[in-house]
């Protein structure tokens, strides 16, 4: 089959830096870093969500055609964020004037 | 053959993007309204549970370990080990159920439902901003529950399923795509829990 069968010390390695992962964001959540606690725990979330992605889901292992399309459902998230930002965030840098 | 399982498995993805974008039209009106009101959001933190979030994170996390490897005993036909693995997993669901649900009925007697008698004393100024985020907090955490609740009667299914016939190298299709799906549902809720219960925990 196309899938290599993973061992099972991967799967418990991957869980074990999940966990730890975990007990890390909620810790330095109650450290008061400012404007970089949202930065330091989105970092770990996107980094516990590659691996799941990469071992738990296979993605690693599977066909470039399906990476393909992985990569392409959070191009388009992004796009609907950064987009909707671009438009909420500069909303106030022209005076509000008669449109039309 | 290899062809049929790349196209289950691509197909299953297609359907985790509109789940993404399901999921991701929420994130980003609740990015948009954290960004418009960020006291009123960091206010609500301490009527948040941190420690049974990061719990039931904690086993949502060893859910996703289990049915990995149910994939895995499922993809060398081990039909003993797939039944112990599926139904660790469907335990752990039904504790982070349990666990959501205690919480829902916390905030539920401190008055936190929006509109249902939602109650602000101490920051009055905030009593319309705030409900906004606990409107966001019990539609993401509650459709990620429904999600659970999907995901545990397919397990039940693939339970069942497993009695009957034998999972294989050859065919394990169904395994490893209830697999996809319930790591979906782990992700999302690794976002939701530093977004939700931990955005004024440092003041």
């Amino acid at each position: 089959m196309n899938h290599k069968v993973l061992p099972v010390r991967t799967y418990v390695l991957i869980w074990a830096i999940l966990i730890c992962a975990t007990f890390t964001t909620l810790g330095v959540a109650f450290i008061d870093l400012g404007p970089w606690n949202i930065v330091v725990a989105l970092m770990i979330a996107f980094t516990k969500m590659s691996l799941v992605v990469l071992y738990f889901m296979h993605v690693k292992q599977t066909s470039t055609l399906t990476r393909l399309f992985v990569v392409a459902g959070f191009f388009f998230l992004g796009i609907l964020i950064f987009l909707a930002m671009t438009d909420y965030g500069t909303r106030t840098w022209l005076p509000a004037g008669k449109m039309w | 053959m290899p062809q049929q399982v790349d196209s289950s498995t691509l197909g299953m993805w297609v359907f985790l993007l509109t789940e993404i974008m399901f999921f991701g039209g929420m994130f980003g009106a609740y990015t948009i309204y954290r960004v418009m009101y960020p006291g009123a959001f960091a206010s609500t933190s301490k009527y948040m549970e941190p420690v049974l979030g990061g719990i039931n994170t904690a086993v949502l996390i060893c859910s996703s370990l289990t049915m990995a490897l149910a994939v895995r005993y499922a993809q060398i036909g081990n039909r003993k080990l797939i039944r112990i693995f599926l139904i660790l997993t469907m335990i752990f669901g039904v504790a982070f159920i349990g666990v959501k649900f205690s919480e829902y009925y916390l905030h539920w007697k401190e008055h936190l439902v929006p509109w249902m008698g939602f109650q602000y004393p101490e920051h009055p100024e905030f009593f319309r901003q705030a409900q906004i985020l606990f409107c966001f907090y019990f539609f993401m955490t509650g459709f990620h529950a429904l999600h659970m609740f999907v995901g545990l009667g397919l397990m039940t299914w693939l339970v069942i399923r497993n009695e009957k016939i034998r999972f294989n190298e050859e065919y394990y299709t169904p395994v490893e795509i209830i697999g996809l799906y319930w790591h979906f549902v782990d992700i999302v809720w690794i976002f939701l829990f530093p977004l939700l219960y931990l955005i004024g925990a440092n003041k």
